[in-house]
């Protein structure tokens, strides 16, 4: 019997979480669970909020998961993993993109982007697990900004019982044939920024 | 998991990918669309089979006529709309319940409920009630694929149009499905020559009176063959409750009642009564979960039955785990509390299921609501219209955006088309303010030209805005009939806006540059202050996801000139941030601009009072 595993991807529109939610999907079928994603288009995606739901188990029913059961939230930006930090069940583990993008309420009106500090201090009171990831900085590195997402999955590969190859095979099916080295190199940095080859 | 031949595999995909196998698979050989989230995504995956003719259409109700011509001439056909555009198929869809098919005819209504992507959330199983023909509602991509396959069957020996539902849910999540690989190409030569059966397919009102009571005969049918319906399915549990459900709901029900006893209704019209009595006989309590309206729970109370549905399930919205949950403790009903779940699950991780004061932690969480893109060709319209205080009366699109911040510049949006239509009526009906519609291309060909007709026929004085921007972009970049590529990637004819227009006999025609703010401003001036006739203008530019956009130097704020007046902060660009430094002057933040985001379209340029703002090179970036 496998046992239910609830993930959930949150990020900004563009910032490609659609597609790391694919990958850990097909990743779940690969390893022999069933698997379900869900995610929201359209009007809500343009520079708004992204949410993706992806669940593994042995037979999964809703393809979303609920509020406070969500075993790994992966933010591909740090507003938004306060925002969905009550989605995590306590003690789950969340992965943070040390990346900040100002919404259009922060640039035009009166809203403040809290510091970070205030957005970790409301992680921390959810979970001690909090992994901060400079998965930008890592993919500017190897020339590519859209390569962040990559490095946040090889980080997440870390904690489940799936063997790296596995990652790798779906990462491969799903970028373009002369990005796979690249993408390799992004996913071997995730899983050493967390002190794993 | 379950080992499947070499044959087959497991693949995960969307219920709207789904669908389109199942179409294929089934053996269509014509489908069309109108884009629409959360249905766009079928098309174009059924585009990519040998065999299947599929288009874009101008709108849903040519989408359905063109599957009714296909069906009747013995193709099997899908017509594939959102929820909203099944309104506009409507005409066609209630009498086509009268004629029947020729050969198999599907139209997958893809419904809303959240309204993440729409005006409305209405229920479109009603429809199928209305209009006398089965529903079909899939729970996943499996039985999406399967239950379109199903669904042809159902229409070809019944003889009657089927809806296939989906909703939002099942449309964008993906799941496993069993798909088997083809194995050979499919090539359709042509079809035996037409049948001709005017009394059934012709519906003069003579031959609509014979018709109608085969309808209620078959409807009759119908739901005999339901009782037995292999779709139709009881899982036995524990009696004390037993639930009725079908669609994704099912999907939350089957997890907060686990255990519990299930009849999952794969046709949800009509509904198999036999089936439900007896199934209501056999429990304790009968439970109805069903997203939007009571739509099998007024049926089943028809029966005599009594349930527990919409007085503890939401009306409105989306269901969730949550929300199913929720009602089901308000009804008393024995189902674990989400708190005992998430803490039974903590514990096992061997923490305390301690409670937070989570809301008193949080800062406060600025709202990221969406905003037009930078470059996009739709914020120089806008802005203008909004200084020069005009009435808009918008249309279903990216720049419906124009209602929000920092524009607000949006007064009236209800339907497809309907901008022209209710412009041109406030002006008639007497209302002083200065009326703009504004309207983009794929919109105007969908419902746009019988509304400008009809403000150029009647004497009407508005002023229509045709946001020209090369593609039906909220959807995602479809084709439509001014962009000159078909949905099989065929080049074909480009109709000209202006020469439409002209046609038409507009002769106050302006054709300006999107990115050309003063030009944009002088057009909405002068042909706002024409009061006795119509005036068009048409406003080119690409939106930036088409691939003929080509970004240009980007433009960067120069700090010393900068002095925080905000202005350029009143385009409402992403790109555009407030800096560190501020303007001493003004004490406000002065302006700068992500070269990572910026096009380089310099609209900003164009309105900045200081000329703090140049292009950085004259190369192409």
């Amino acid at each position: 019997m496998k046992q239910d595993i609830n993930f959930l991807f949150v990020g900004v529109g563009g910032q490609g979480i659609l597609t790391a939610s694919d990958i850990t999907a097909e990743v779940g079928l690969e390893a022999g669970y069933d698997a379900k994603k869900s995610e929201v288009h359209g009007f809500s995606q343009r520079g708004g909020v992204v949410e993706s739901h992806v669940r593994w188990g042995e037979a999964v029913a809703a393809p979303l998961s609920e509020k406070g059961t969500v075993d790994y939230l992966v933010a591909t930006e740090l507003l938004e993993a306060a925002r969905w930090i009550d989605w995590l069940r306590l003690g789950g583990a969340i992965l943070i993109n040390n990346q900040r993008i100002l919404p259009m309420s922060v640039t035009v009106g009166d809203a403040v982007y809290p510091p970070d500090g205030d957005v970790l201090t409301v992680v921390h009171a959810h979970t001690e697990d909090v992994t901060v990831i400079e998965g930008l900085a890592t993919a500017e590195r190897l020339g590519n900004p859209r390569l962040a997402n990559t490095v946040l999955l090889g980080a997440l590969s870390t904690r489940l019982d799936v063997p790296p190859e596995t990652w790798l095979s779906v990462v491969e099916r799903r970028v373009p044939p002369k990005y796979v080295d690249l993408n390799r190199e992004a996913f071997r940095d995730g899983r050493n920024a967390v002190g794993m080859v | 998991m379950k080992t499947t031949g070499p044959s087959s595999k497991k693949r995960l995909l969307s219920g709207n990918e789904a669908i389109a196998l199942g179409a294929w698979e089934a053996g269509v050989r014509y489908a069309a669309a109108y884009p629409g989230t959360p249905s766009t995504e079928i098309m174009p995956a059924l585009a990519q089979y040998a065999g299947v003719r599929a288009e874009w259409a101008a709108n849903e109700k040519v989408a359905l006529d063109a599957a009714v011509g296909a069906s009747f001439a013995g193709a099997r056909a899908l017509a594939a709309m959102k929820h909203v555009g099944v309104n506009v198929a409507s005409d066609s869809l209630m009498t086509l319940s009268y004629t029947g098919v020729g050969a198999g005819l599907v139209l997958v209504s893809a419904d809303d409920p959240g309204a993440f992507s729409s005006q409305n959330e209405q229920d479109n199983r009603h429809y199928a009630r209305f209009g006398k023909f089965p529903c079909l509602e899939p729970a996943d991509s499996q039985e999406a694929k399967d239950f379109t396959v199903a669904a042809f069957e159902v229409s070809e020996t019944f003889d009657t149009p089927v809806m296939l539902r989906s909703t939002t849910r099942l449309s964008h999540s993906k799941s496993a499905v069993e798909v088997k690989m083809p194995t050979a190409s499919r090539e359709p030569g042509l079809l035996p020559p037409f049948e001709r059966k005017p009394r059934k397919y012709v519906m003069i009102p003579a031959h609509a009176r014979l018709r109608h009571p085969k309808i209620e005969a078959r409807l009759q049918a119908l739901a005999e063959y339901a009782e037995t319906y292999p779709l139709n399915q009881v899982e036995w549990g524990d009696k004390r409750v037993g639930v009725i459900s079908g669609g994704v709901a099912y999907q939350y029900a089957r997890e907060v009642f686990e255990g519990f006893s299930f009849l999952k209704l794969g046709m949800s019209y009509p509904l198999p009564a036999g089936m439900i009595r007896d199934f209501a006989a056999e429990v304790d309590t009968l439970v109805i979960v069903e997203e939007l309206d009571p739509f099998i729970e007024e049926q089943v109370r028809a029966l005599g039955l009594g349930v527990v549905g919409k007085q503890f399930f939401p009306l409105t919205g989306e269901l969730s785990l949550a929300r199913v949950r929720e009602g089901a403790i308000k009804a008393g009903l024995p189902v674990q509390d989400q708190s005992q779940v998430a803490g039974s699950r903590s514990q096992s991780q061997g923490e305390k299921p301690e409670t937070l004061q989570l809301e008193t932690l949080k800062p406060s969480i600025p709202p990221r609501p969406p905003a037009l893109c930078p470059g996009c060709p739709h914020r120089s319209v806008y802005f203008n219209l909004r200084k020069r205080k005009m009435l808009v009366a918008g249309d279903i699109g990216c720049y419906a955006i124009g209602v929000l911040p920092p524009f607000e510049e949006m007064d009236m949006l209800i339907s497809m088309g309907a901008s022209i239509g209710m412009a041109h009526g406030a002006g008639q009906a007497g209302c002083p303010d200065k009326i703009v519609a504004t309207i983009g291309d794929s919109t105007f060909f969908h419902s746009g030209l019988p509304e400008l007709a009809n403000t150029i026929y009647n004497r009407g004085v508005a002023c229509t805005m045709i946001l020209d921007n090369g593609t039906t972009a909220m959807t995602g970049g479809q084709d439509n009939p001014a962009t000159g590529v078909t949905l099989q990637g065929e080049s074909t004819q480009v109709i000209d806006i202006e020469s439409v227009v002209r046609a038409m006999g507009v002769e106050d025609l302006w054709v300006v540059d999107a990115l050309d703010v003063k030009g944009v401003e002088t057009a909405i001036r002068e042909a706002t202050a024409i009061e006795d006739r119509p005036t068009v203008i048409i406003v080119n530019g690409e939106c930036v996801f088409t691939p003929q956009f080509r970004r240009r130097p980007v433009v960067e704020v120069d700090p010393e000139v900068c002095n925080g007046c905000g202005f350029c902060f009143r385009v409402g660009c992403p790109a555009i941030l407030k800096s560190e430094e501020i303007g001493e002057k003004t004490k406000r933040p002065k302006a700068q601009i992500d070269p990572l985001l910026c096009t380089g379209c310099t609209v900003c340029l164009q309105v900045c009072p200081r000329e703090a703002i140049h292009q950085t090179s004259e190369e192409e970036a």
